[in-house]
C-alpha cells in the first residue's frame, strides 16, 4: 500500500508538487493523468529518488514506511520500480549481466540468496518468452541501438523479473505504436495480484485500454484535481484538461 | 551532491591500499647512489661475465650526458638519483628451492594472494616473484624445462645461458634508447627471463609478480621473452608496493622478440601504490617495453590495466619487421585522486601486411590527468599496411583531465589507418538508472565502468580479468559525487 500525504516538492526555486495526496491500496493500478507541466514525472522521480528533487513537507509511506527517507537502491530492494519515460544506455554493459546484477543485489538487501548464472538464465529465458522478445534481447547492451519500443519492452522485462510490488511507469506509452503499446499492458497486467500494486502516468487515455485501472486521478497544478473510476479517463479524452486547475 | 554521497565518499576515501603494508625482513643494501663503482659492485654481486659489465658501465656513461624526458604531460618535484639506493635485497643467500625461501617472504606472498608453493599456487600459472631488486622463487621450473621452456630470473640466465642473452639483451630496446632505460641497462638488478624454443607451446601462462618493500629504493627490473619459430607463450605481470609517503622509483625495460610466425601476449595488471588521497606518496612508474616481431606472421599482443602509481610513464609498442607480422595493444588506465597517466603505444609497420590495432580506455576521476599518447608510423615498405586505433575516455566528476595525443606517420600510400576517438562522462542519468534497479552507488559506478572496458578487458587471461573488474571497482571508489 502506497499512502502518499500532502507531498511538496521543488526542483531549485521551482514548487512543482504542492499538496498530493494520494492512496494506493494493495493489488491496485491506478492511473495519473494530467497536463503537460503538471508535475506527473517530478512524482515519479520523487517517489524513486532522484537527485535534484527536494521534499519540502509530506510523506510518502509505502507499507508503512517513509520511502523518502531511502537511497533510490533500497527503495528497489523495498519492492518500488520505476519504469522509465526515457530509459538510459548504458555501453558495454550486458542486459543478461545488468538485470542479474540488480537483482542479487535486491535479493542480497532482502537477506535472500543470490542466483547463479544458470538459475538466472532460466527465469530470464522464460520471462523474455512471455514479452514475445527475441532471446538475443539479454545478449545485447543494455538499450544500447534499440529502438523506442525495444527500449519501453527492456523495461517491461526488467519489471518481469525483479517482480516489484509497486511499479510507477511514467508515461511508458509516449511514442509507442499500438502493437508496443499492448506488449506494455501485458507486462503490467501479467503482474496484477494483491501483492503488486501500479501507477500508471499517461498523458493520454488510450494506454488504459489495456490496463484497465481501478482509479484514475487527475493531476493538475501539482496537486491532484479530480479523481474516479476508470471512465473518468474516457471523459478527459472528451473534454480535456482546460479548466480543471480551477476546479 | 546528497548527504549520503558525501558520506559515502568520505568513509572510501579513507579506505586503505590494501597491499600497503610492510615486510620487516633483514636487507642488503648497497650504499645511496649512483656511481660506476655501484654498478660494478652489482654486477659482482651477481658473478656477471665480463662482458656484461662493459655492457652496464657504457649504459651508465650514457645515462650521465642524457637528461629526463620533458614531453609527456607529467609533472613531479626533480628526483634526486643520489638518494636511491640501488641494490636491495633479502640479506639470506638465493635460495636453491623453496623450501630454503624466508618464511617472512612467503608469508608476503601469500598475504597479496600470490602462493609461492606449488601445490598452492593457481594450476596451470607459474611464477616468478621478484622482491625489491632480485628474484626470490619461481615456480613449476621443472615441468616448464620438461617443454624446453626456460622460466628463470635474468641474473640465472645471464650464467646459464649467456649466449641468448647477450644474443638478444638490448636487441629491442638499445641501452640509450631513453633516460630510464639507459638508466635500467646500468643498474638492473634482477627480472624474468623467458625463452620458449621453436615450436613450442608454452604449456602453462607464466606470470612475474613484482614487488617493491624497501624504502628509498629504485626498482629496476629487466624482463626478456624470446620466441621461436612458430611457438608461443603467454605472460602475465603484477605489481604492487607498500604504501610510504615518499615517491618510489621504478624503472623497467621490458623486450619482447618473436621470430618466424611466433606469438606472445604480454599482460600486465598494474597496482603500485598510487599514492594517498591528497596525492603524497606513491610509485613513478618510468617503464619502456617494446616487442620486435622480427619473423613473418609472428605476434605481439600488449595488454596492460594500469590502475596504479602516482605517475605512469608507458608505452608498450611493437616493431612490425616481419611480412603479415600483427601488433595489438589493449589498455585500460584509471587515475584517481592526484594520479598522472600519460600511456600509449607505438606501432612502427616496417613489413608487407603488417597489421595493429589499438584499444585505449582512460577513466578519470579526482582531480587525475590521463593522457593517451600513440604512434602509427607506416615506413615506405609497409605495403597494404593496416591500423585500427580507438581511444575512448571516461571522465567521473570535472576536476580531472583526459587528453589524448595521437600521432600518425603515414609513408606509404597503400596503407590504411583509422583512428576514432570519443570522450563521455558518466551521467548522473546512468547511475540513477542504476540505483533505481537496486545497485549501489560504487557498484553502479563499476558496472559502467567495465562495460566501458569491456573491449580491454576480454583480452585479459580469465583469472586476471576477474582481478582487474574488482581492482577497477577498488581504484575508483570514492569518486562519485
Amino acid at each position: 500500500m502506497l499512502e502518499i500525504k500532502n507531498l511538496h516538492a521543488r526542483i531549485g526555486d521551482a514548487e512543482i508538487l504542492k499538496g498530493v495526496t494520494l492512496t494506493i491500496p494493495n493489488g491496485e493500478i491506478h492511473a495519473i493523468m494530467g497536463p503537460n507541466g503538471a508535475g506527473k514525472s517530478t512524482l515519479s522521480y520523487v517517489l524513486s529518488g532522484r537527485e535534484g528533487y527536494e521534499v519540502t513537507e509530506g510523506e510518502a509511506l509505502f507499507n508503512g514506511e517513509n520511502i523518502l527517507e531511502m537511497e533510490p537502491e533500497d527503495r528497489a530492494a523495498a519492492g518500488l520500480f520505476l519504469a522509465f519515460q526515457y530509459p538510459v544506455e548504458l555501453p558495454g554493459v550486458g542486459n543478461a549481466n545488468f538485470l542479474r546484477t540488480s537483482l542479487n543485489a535486491i535479493r542480497r538487501k532482502r537477506g535472500e540468496d543470490e542466483l547463479d548464472a544458470v538459475a538466472f538464465l532460466k527465469l530470464a529465458r522464460a520471462a523474455v518468452k512471455q514479452l514475445a522478445m527475441k532471446e538475443d534481447f539479454l545478449k545485447r547492451n543494455v538499450n544500447v541501438g534499440f529502438s523506442g519500443g525495444e527500449k519501453k519492452r527492456n523495461e517491461m522485462l526488467q519489471m518481469a523479473i525483479l517482480k516489484p510490488h509497486l511499479a510507477i511507469l511514467d508515461e511508458t506509452d509516449s511514442g509507442l505504436d499500438i502493437d508496443a503499446l499492448k506488449i506494455v499492458a501485458e507486462g503490467v497486467n501479467t503482474l496484477r495480484d494483491e501483492t503488486f500494486s501500479a501507477l500508471v502516468i499517461t498523458h493520454y487515455q488510450r494506454l488504459l485500454d489495456y490496463i484497465v485501472p481501478d482509479m484514475v486521478h487527475v493531476l493538475a497544478g501539482g496537486k491532484i484535481v479530480r479523481s474516479g473510476p476508470a471512465s473518468l479517463a474516457l471523459e478527459l479524452e472528451a473534454s480535456g484538461y482546460a479548466g480543471l486547475e480551477a476546479a | 551532491m546528497s548527504m549520503t554521497t558525501e558520506a559515502t565518499i568520505n568513509e572510501l576515501a579513507t579506505q586503505k591500499y590494501k597491499y600497503g603494508f610492510t615486510t620487516d625482513i633483514e636487507m642488503e643494501e648497497f650504499p645511496k647512489g649512483l656511481s660506476a663503482d655501484i654498478v660494478r659492485l652489482i654486477s659482482a654481486k651477481k658473478g656477471e661475465p665480463e662482458w656484461l659489465l662493459e655492457w652496464r658501465l657504457k649504459a651508465y656513461e650514457a645515462w650521465l650526458k642524457m637528461e629526463e624526458p620533458e614531453w609527456a604531460r607529467i609533472h613531479h618535484p626533480p628526483i634526486d638519483y643520489d638518494d636511491l639506493y640501488y641494490y636491495a635485497a633479502p640479506a639470506k643467500a638465493q635460495p636453491k628451492s623453496l623450501d630454503e625461501v624466508d618464511p617472512e617472504l612467503l608469508k608476503t606472498y601469500e598475504k597479496l594472494g600470490i602462493p609461492l608453493h606449488e601445490r598452492a599456487a593457481l594450476a596451470g600459472v607459474a611464477v616468478d616473484a621478484v622482491f625489491d631488486s632480485v628474484s626470490v622463487a619461481t615456480t613449476f621450473r621443472d615441468t616448464l624445462a620438461k617443454a624446453g621452456v626456460i622460466f628463470s630470473p635474468i641474473s640465472e640466465a645471464v650464467r646459464e645461458h649467456p649466449e641468448l642473452v647477450q644474443k638478444y639483451l638490448g636487441s629491442v630496446v638499445p641501452v640509450g634508447d631513453n633516460y630510464f632505460t639507459a638508466l635500467n641497462s646500468a643498474v638492473f638488478s634482477d627480472g624474468s627471463f623467458v625463452f620458449i624454443p621453436k615450436g613450442v607451446r608454452c604449456p602453462m601462462e607464466l606470470s612475474t609478480y613484482f614487488r617493491i618493500n624497501a624504502r628509498n629504493t629504485g626498482q629496476f627490473e629487466r624482463t626478456l621473452i624470446i620466441a621461436e619459430e612458430g611457438a608461443s607463450v603467454s605472460y602475465l605481470e603484477g605489481c604492487t608496493a607498500p604504501m610510504r609517503d615518499e615517491n618510489q622509483l621504478h624503472a623497467a625495460v621490458v623486450e619482447l622478440v618473436a621470430l618466424d610466425e611466433a606469438m606472445i601476449k604480454y599482460s600486465t595488471v598494474q597496482n603500485w601504490y598510487p599514492g594517498d588521497a591528497d596525492g603524497k606518496g606513491g610509485i613513478y612508474n618510468f617503464v619502456t617495453k617494446r616487442g620486435a616481431c622480427r619473423g613473418k606472421n609472428s605476434k605481439i599482443s600488449w595488454t596492460q590495466v594500469e590502475t596504479g602509481s602516482a605517475i605512469t610513464w608507458k608505452y608498450p609498442s611493437c616493431i612490425l619487421q616481419g611480412d603479415g607480422s600483427v601488433g595489438e595493444f589493449y589498455s585500460v588506465a584509471v587515475t584517481n585522486h592526484f594520479q598522472q597517466a600519460d600511456t600509449g603505444t607505438k606501432m612502427i609497420h616496417i613489413g608487407k601486411n603488417t597489421s595493429s590495432t589499438i584499444i585505449s580506455k582512460g577513466i578519470s576521476a579526482g582531480r587525475s590527468n590521463n593522457t593517451y599518447r600513440g604512434l602509427v608510423k607506416i615506413m615506405p615498405g609497409a605495403s597494404g599496411a593496416r591500423n585500427f586505433t580507438q581511444c575512448d575516455s571516461l571522465l567521473i566528476g570535472d576536476q580531472c583531465g583526459a587528453h589524448t595525443v595521437p600521432y600518425i606517420e603515414n609513408r606509404n600510400a597503400s596503407a590504411k589507418v583509422e583512428h576514432e576517438a570519443t570522450t563521455s562522462k558518466i551521467a548522473e542519468d546512468q547511475l540513477f538508472y542504476c540505483r533505481s534497479r537496486g545497485l549501489s552507488e560504487e557498484d553502479a559506478v563499476g558496472l559502467i565502468v567495465n562495460g566501458f572496458c569491456k573491449d580491454v578487458l576480454k583480452e585479459l587471461p580469465m583469472e586476471f580479468a576477474v582481478e582487474a573488474q574488482k581492482l577497477l571497482a577498488v581504484s575508483l571508489e570514492g569518486s562519485v559525487g
